[in-house]
C-alpha cells in the first residue's frame, strides 16, 4: 500500500475533466456501493465501480486511468439504472475509457481495447461489422495475445460448418458515408485538442 | 394491426445470427407485417463506438435513422444492442445542439422524429393465429442487460422485472417461468477479448435457467445467443458441467408455433440442438 | 404639515461600519417634512427606545422613521416605543439599512451610504402618507380539533384536555393508536410498545374532555385562528357504536376473509371487524367493500344474482349493525387545530431489483414488528411467510426508500438505523441461532444512548454489520441471494439468506396533501407538512391556530413525536388562556363605490377571505374579512378598477417611495 496525498489544485482538474466528458455530477456519489453490488463484473475488477468513483472524487488520476475496471466495464448499465444518487456510472466509465485513450494510457486490458480498435476498423472499412474478417485480423494480426488468439481461432471452424461464419463481406451502399462520419469526428476531435474553441 | 416499418437488420444476420434473421422474415411474411429493409443501412457502431468515442456512437446510428426518416416509417429492429444504440442516439438528439452538431458530421438534416421499436414491441400488439400451441413447453425469458435499460431512455418496459417477451411465450401456449436472470448481462462484447469472463456470466445465467426448471431460454439478442449457445462447449469446460441448454430466438419460437419447419427456421445452426429436447416436447 | 422624525441605528459596526450614518444623517436633515433627526449606537437598546420615545414627546413628532435592521426583527419593539409615547404605533416607517445595505455592500461603502439615503428618503415619503390603525379584538372558541390519533395526536389531545379545554379528536381509521400500536419493542429501551401506548389510548378514551370520532376525517375549513368551522365526514361504520360491546361474536361468525391492514397482510381478518384486540374505541366497523352484504347490494344494481349474507346482523347479541347507516357531516367550532396525520412505510414494490413484493420471504420491517408481536398473526413466533419455518440468516438492508433519489424520496428517514438494531437484537433473543446481518450505508444514532444501543447489537449480540447497498435479491430455490458489496473490504459479496427485512423509509400518510389544501397550509416535495420556521417555530404552521405535531412534518422517533405533541399542546392552551385575539390591521380593503363585483380578487386570494357582498341597491361588490385576511396584497396587484387597497401598504404609500427617488 502507499500514501496518496491529496492536493486541491490536481484533485480539481481531473474530476472536473472527467465530469465535463461524462456531464455527470461524481461529487453526487455517496459510496453506497449499490454499483458495486449489482456489477456483474465486478469480481474481475482491480476497482470496484464504487473505488472508480472514490478515487475521481480524489482525482487520482493515474490510479483510476491505468486500473481493468474501465476496460472491463461491458456498459450493462445495470449501475447506472439502480444508483440512488442517479449517476450513469457506465457512462463515466465509458468517459474513463475515452480520456485513458487521449491521455496515452497503456490499457490495463489490452485485448479489450484492441478489439474495439479493430471492430471500429472494420466498419470504418466496410461499412457493415464483418465478423469473418473481425475475428481472422483480431486474432491473427498478433494484437490480441497469444493464448485468446488461439481460443479465437480454434472457434472458427466450428462457426464455419455452422454456416455462423460469412464468407464473403457485406455490400453496404452506405460505407461511402460512415467512411466520411469517420473523418469528420476525427477533424471535429482535432478541433478541439487544437485548442480551438467550438 | 399490421403495418410497414423500415427495417434494420444488424450486421450480424449477416452471419452468425442469420437464424434470427431469417425467422424473422418468415415471421413477419406469415402475420403480414411489412418489413422494407433499410437501404444501404450499416453499423450502429455496437459497443465499440461508445466505448471509445461519444460523437461517433451517436453519429452512426443517426445515419441509419435518418435513412429511415426518408422512408417515413417507424424503424423495426431485432438486434438488442442495435436497439439500444439507435434509442439512444434518438435519446440524446432531443438535444438540439447534439443534434446540429451530428447533423454537421452525418452532412444530413435529420429530424429526430424517427420512432424506433423492438420486433418484441411490435409483436406485442398482434394477435397471433397459433396453429401449433406449445403447452409442454417451460422456458425463460432471457432479456439481456440492454434491452429494457435505462427505461428513460428505452421506453421499453420495466427495467427490473420486463413482461414483454413472457406475455409473448404465454400467447403461444408456452409456460414462462419466472426467474431472477432476466436482465442480468451475459459478458456481451468481452466474447473475443475475454472469454473468460463471458463464460463466467454466461454459466450464472446458464445453471439459473436450469434450476428454474427451463427446457430452454429465449433471447432477443444475437449477442446473448451466440454467448450462451456457441460458448456452452467452452463454459462447460471451464466451470465443469454441462448445461445443455438449447437457446431459442422469440422469432423462431413464434415460427413453430406458426407451423414453420425447424428447416426454415435454421434450428441446425444452433451449437446446442434444440430439435431433441422440441421432438420431446411435442413441438415438433 | 407632517413632523417627522428620523432615526439612524449604526447597529455597532454592523450598519455604522459601512454607512457612514453621519452624511445619511445631514441628508435626512433636508428631507420634506424632517424635522428631527438623530443617530444612535444601538437604537433597539433600553436607552435608545427611551430616546425614541423621549424625542416624540420633545419635539411633538407625529410621524417617525427607523433606519435600522430588518422590520422582521425589530419592528414590533419600535411600534411599542412609538405607542409608549402616545403615538399610533403604524405611524411607524422602517429603512432596513443593514440586510438591505450595509450586509450586501460590504464592499462598497460610498455607494451603500448613496443607497441608505435613498432608502430613508423612500421611507420618509411613505410614511408621510401613513393612517392610524387599529387591530381588532375577535373572541376565541376554546375548544381544540386534533387531526390523526397516533402517538403524537393523542398526548396533543391529552394535555390540552388535561389543561381543561375540550378536544374532538379524529382519526381515519377505525381504532386510534397509529403506527405505534403496531410496534413490538421500542429502542433503545426496549419497552413493550403497547404496554406503554395503551394506557394513554385508554386515557383518551375516558377523558371527559375529550371527544372521539373515528373513520372520519377534516372534509371542510372556514373561518380564522380562534374561530374555525369544520366540516368532519363520518364515514359509516354500520355499527352503532354506542350499543356495540365488542364482544367479537361478529368476527368469528362472518364469512368472509381479507388481508388484515393492521397487521400488513400477514393475517386475515373478517369483514366486520375490530383491527386488533387493544383497539380504542373497542367496537366493530364494516368493511363495505368486502361484506357480503354490500357486494349483495351491489350485484343486485347490477341485476345479477348472488346471495345475500347478514349473518353478523342475525347473531349480534346486541344488535347493533346498522346497514342502512349513512356517511355524515359533523360540524363544529374551534378556535385551534393540531395537525397529527403521521406516516407510512415506503412501498417497497418500486424496488424491481428486490423482486418488488414477488419474494414471500422478503419483508418490510413493519411487517417483522407484527412477526415478532406477541398478539401478531404468529402470537410472537417468528416464522418465515413462506414455509412458516424459523429464519437462521436474516439479512437487514437499510435505506430502501430514503436516500434514493432514483425513487424520488431524497431524504434520510431517521429511525431505520435504530430499529434495524433493535430488531436484529430482537431476533437473537428469540431464538440465539439466528444469525443477522445488516447492510448500511451510515449508523445513524444520534439520540440519548442510541449509538451504545446500535453497539451493543455488534458487540453482545454478534450481528454482523457490512457497508454498502445492496443491488439485488434472487430467489434460489429456498434461499434468497443477496446480492452487496462490503464497501469496506472492496470485494463483492452475496449471503444466502432464509429471510430479508426491508427498512422502508417513512412516508407521509394517504391524503397528507389533500388536507394541507383543505386547511390551507404548506406542503413540502415530499407531501410533509412544513413548520412556519425549521428552528424556531418548529410547530406552527404559517396559518395562524393551526399547529403541528409527530411525523406529519417528517421523520421522528417516539419521544420526539411526543415531545412535539405536547409541544402543539402548549401553543393552543397558550392560545385559549385569552378571551379574545387581536388581529393584525395591515389588511386589505375594497372601495365598493369603485368595486365593479368582478370578484377576480376573490378568485386570486389564498386565504378565502373576499366575498361577494349584496349592497342595498342590489349591486355585487367584493368584501374582505379582516379576520382572514393576512395582507399579502394579491388582490390589490389582481384588481382591474384600483379600488383595493393594502392598509399600510397603500398604492399612495408606494407611489410616494417611488417618486421621492426622482427628486
Amino acid at each position: 500500500m502507499t500514501t496518496t496525498t491529496v492536493t486541491p489544485s490536481v484533485s480539481r482538474e481531473f474530476l472536473l475533466e472527467v465530469q465535463q466528458q461524462s456531464q455527470q455530477n461524481i461529487l453526487r456519489c455517496y459510496q453506497c456501493g449499490k454499483c458495486s453490488a449489482g456489477c456483474p463484473l465486478a469480481y474481475a475488477m482491480d476497482l470496484s465501480p464504487r473505488r472508480v468513483m472514490r478515487a475521481v472524487q480524489l482525482g487520482l488520476a493515474d490510479y483510476v486511468l491505468g486500473c481493468t475496471s474501465i476496460w472491463i466495464c461491458v456498459s450493462c448499465e445495470t449501475c447506472s439504472v439502480r444508483c440512488p444518487r442517479e449517476i450513469d456510472i457506465a457512462r463515466v466509465m465509458e468517459s474513463l475509457r475515452m480520456i485513458s485513450i487521449d491521455k496515452g494510457f497503456s490499457p490495463a486490458e489490452k485485448e479489450v481495447e484492441t478489439f474495439h480498435r479493430v471492430f471500429l476498423d472494420v466498419i470504418e472499412k466496410r461499412g457493415r461489422a464483418f465478423e469473418t474478417e473481425l475475428v481472422a485480423s483480431y486474432s491473427m494480426g498478433g494484437l490480441g495475445t497469444l493464448k485468446t488468439s488461439i481460443a479465437n481461432i480454434s472457434l472458427l471452424p466450428g462457426m464455419i460448418s455452422k454456416g455462423k461464419m460469412a464468407l464473403a463481406p457485406p455490400n453496404a451502399s452506405g460505407v461511402d458515408e460512415v467512411k466520411k462520419i469517420f473523418a469528420k469526428v476525427r477533424e471535429i476531435e482535432q478541433r478541439k485538442t487544437s485548442g480551438g474553441s467550438e | 394491426m399490421p403495418g410497414a416499418y423500415a427495417y434494420y437488420p444488424g450486421c450480424t444476420q449477416e452471419s452468425s445470427a442469420k437464424e434470427y434473421g431469417e425467422s424473422t422474415k418468415l415471421v413477419c411474411e406469415e402475420l403480414g407485417i411489412e418489413l422494407h429493409e433499410i437501404d444501404g443501412w450499416t453499423c450502429c457502431g455496437a459497443s465499440s463506438a461508445h466505448t471509445t468515442n461519444h460523437l461517433l456512437s451517436v453519429a452512426l446510428p443517426t445515419r441509419d435513422l435518418q435513412a429511415a426518416q426518408e422512408m417515413d416509417m417507424p424503424v423495426a429492429v431485432i438486434c438488442a444492442m442495435c436497439y439500444s444504440r439507435l434509442k439512444y442516439a434518438s435519446h440524446e438528439l432531443r438535444d438540439p445542439k447534439t443534434l446540429a452538431l451530428v447533423n454537421e458530421v452525418i452532412e444530413k438534416d435529420f429530424q429526430n422524429t424517427t420512432q424506433v421499436l423492438h420486433l418484441l414491441e411490435i409483436l406485442d400488439k398482434e394477435r397471433i393465429p397459433v396453429r401449433k400451441s406449445l403447452k409442454r413447453l417451460k422456458v425463460v425469458c432471457y432479456y439481456g442487460c440492454i434491452l429494457a435499460r435505462p427505461k428513460k431512455v428505452t421506453q421499453f418496459d420495466d427495467e427490473e422485472n420486463p413482461q414483454i417477451m413472457d406475455r409473448l411465450v404465454s400467447n403461444l401456449g408456452a409456460t414462462s417461468i419466472d426467474w431472477g436472470f432476466k436482465t442480468e448481462c451475459c459478458g456481451a462484447s468481452l466474447t473475443l477479448s475475454r472469454r473468460d469472463l463471458v463464460r463466467d456470466l454466461s454459466h450464472r445465467v446458464l445453471v439459473a435457467a436450469k434450476q428454474a426448471g427451463a427446457d430452454c431460454i429465449v433471447v432477443a439478442c444475437p449477442m446473448c445467443h451466440s454467448n450462451l449457445d456457441m460458448q456452452q462447449e467452452g463454459i462447460a469446460q471451464q466451470h465443469g458441467d454441462q448445461a445443455d441448454m438449447p437457446i431459442i430466438y422469440f422469432t423462431q419460437l413464434v415460427g413453430l408455433s406458426l407451423g414453420l419447419s425447424t428447416e426454415q427456421l435454421m434450428f441446425d445452426r444452433h451449437f446446442v440442438d434444440p430439435r431433441p429436447m422440441l421432438r420431446e416436447k411435442g413441438v415438433i | 404639515m407632517a413632523r417627522i422624525g428620523v432615526f439612524l441605528c449604526y447597529c455597532g459596526t454592523n450598519i455604522g461600519g459601512v454607512v457612514n450614518i453621519p452624511r445619511v444623517a445631514e441628508a435626512a436633515k433636508a428631507m420634506p417634512e424632517v424635522v428631527f433627526v438623530q443617530d444612535n449606537k444601538y437604537t433597539c437598546s433600553e436607552p435608545g427606545q427611551l430616546e425614541i420615545r423621549n424625542a416624540i414627546v420633545d419635539n411633538s413628532l407625529d410621524r417617525v422613521v427607523i433606519g435600522c435592521c430588518s422590520p422582521r426583527m425589530h419592528e414590533k419593539t419600535y411600534r411599542k416605543a412609538v405607542e409608549s409615547a402616545g403615538l399610533n404605533p403604524y405611524l411607524l416607517e422602517i429603512a432596513n439599512l443593514r440586510e438591505h445595505c450595509s450586509w450586501v455592500h460590504g464592499d462598497d461603502k460610498e455607494r451603500a451610504t448613496s443607497k441608505a439615503i435613498e432608502l430613508v428618503k423612500m421611507a420618509v415619503a411613505k410614511v408621510s402618507r401613513h393612517e392610524s390603525l387599529f387591530p381588532k379584538e375577535v373572541p376565541v372558541t376554546k375548544r381544540a380539533l386534533v387531526i390523526g390519533g397516533g402517538v403524537a395526536g393523542i398526548q396533543a389531545a391529552l394535555d390540552i384536555a388535561n389543561s381543561g379545554y375540550e378536544v374532538v379528536l379524529v382519526e381515519k381509521q377505525p381504532t386510534i393508536g397509529g403506527r405505534m400500536s403496531q410496534l413490538d419493542k421500542t429502542f433503545p429501551t426496549l419497552d413493550c410498545s403497547a404496554c406503554i401506548l395503551t394506557p394513554k389510548m385508554v386515557d383518551v378514551a375516558q377523558h371527559p374532555n375529550i371527544r372521539l370520532i373515528t373513520c372520519a376525517q377534516v372534509s371542510k375549513i372556514k373561518g380564522f385562528v380562534g374561530n374555525f368551522e369544520i366540516d368532519i365526514l363520518r364515514r359509516a361504520k354500520k355499527v352503532d357504536e354506542t350499543i356495540c360491546t365488542g364482544c367479537g361474536v361478529c368476527m368469528t361468525k362472518c364469512l368472509v376473509r381479507t388481508p388484515s391492514e393492521f397487521d400488513l397482510g400477514m393475517r386475515d381478518r373478517s369483514a366486520i371487524y375490530i383491527p386488533f384486540p387493544q383497539a380504542i374505541p373497542l367496537k366493530a366497523v364494516i368493511d363495505t367493500e368486502h361484506c357480503g352484504h354490500f357486494q349483495y347490494l351491489k350485484a343486485r344494481q347490477e341485476g345479477k344474482d348472488v346471495p345475500d349474507c347478514n349473518i353478523c346482523q342475525q347473531t349480534c347479541p346486541a344488535e347493533a349493525v346498522r346497514y342502512e347507516e349513512e356517511d355524515e357531516i359533523i360540524t363544529e367550532r374551534f378556535g385551534a387545530i393540531v395537525v397529527a396525520t403521521g406516516f407510512k412505510t415506503f412501498d417497497h414494490s418500486a424496488y424491481g431489483e428486490f423482486g418488488s413484493g414477488r419474494y414471500p420471504d422478503v419483508i418490510s420491517s413493519l411487517q417483522l414488528e407484527r412477526l415478532m408481536s406477541a398478539s401478531g398473526p404468529t402470537s410472537g413466533e417468528i416464522l418465515r411467510p413462506s414455509d412458516k419455518t424459523h429464519p437462521k440468516t436474516v439479512v437487514f438492508v437499510s435505506c430502501v426508500g430514503s436516500r434514493d433519489d432514483n425513487k424520488g424520496r431524497s431524504y434520510c428517514s431517521k429511525i431505520c438505523c435504530m430499529y434495524m438494531a433493535k430488531q436484529s437484537i430482537m431476533l437473537k433473543e428469540h431464538d440465539p441461532d439466528v444469525q443477522s446481518y445488516i447492510f448500511y450505508i451510515d449508523i445513524r444514532a444520534g439520540g440519548k444512548d442510541f449509538d451504545e444501543f446500535a453497539q451493543r447489537a455488534q458487540d453482545e449480540y454478534g450481528v454482523l454489520y457490512l457497508r454498502g447497498r445492496i443491488s439485488k435479491i434472487v430467489q434460489d430455490g429456498k434461499k434468497l441471494i443477496v446480492y452487496g458489496e462490503d464497501s469496506l473490504l472492496g470485494h463483492p459479496v452475496q449471503i444466502p439468506a432464509d429471510m430479508v427485512v426491508l427498512a422502508t423509509g417513512v412516508e407521509p400518510n394517504d391524503g397528507a396533501p389533500e388536507l394541507a389544501q383543505i386547511l390551507n397550509v404548506s406542503y413540502d416535495t415530499h407531501n410533509f407538512f412544513v413548520e412556519a420556521h425549521p428552528k424556531l417555530r418548529p410547530v406552527e404552521t404559517q396559518t395562524d391556530g393551526i399547529f403541528l405535531a409527530g411525523c406529519a412534518v417528517g421523520p421522528r422517533d417516539i419521544p420526539e413525536s411526543v415531545a412535539h405533541g405536547s409541544a402543539a399542546a402548549v401553543k393552543v392552551t397558550a392560545l385559549f388562556s385569552r378571551d379574545t385575539l387581536t388581529t393584525d390591521p395591515m389588511v386589505s380593503t375594497i372601495d365598493q363605490m369603485r368595486c365593479v363585483g368582478c370578484l377576480a380578487c376573490a378568485e386570486v386570494c389564498p386565504f378565502n377571505a373576499i366575498e361577494p357582498q349584496v349592497l342595498r341597491d342590489g349591486r355585487v361588490v367584493a368584501s374582505v374579512n379582516e379576520s382572514l385576511c393576512k395582507g399579502c396584497g394579491l388582490c390589490v396587484a389582481t384588481c382591474r378598477s384600483g379600488c383595493a387597497n393594502l392598509k399600510g401598504f397603500t398604492l399612495q404609500q408606494l407611489l410616494a417611495e417611488v417618486n421621492s427617488l426622482w427628486r
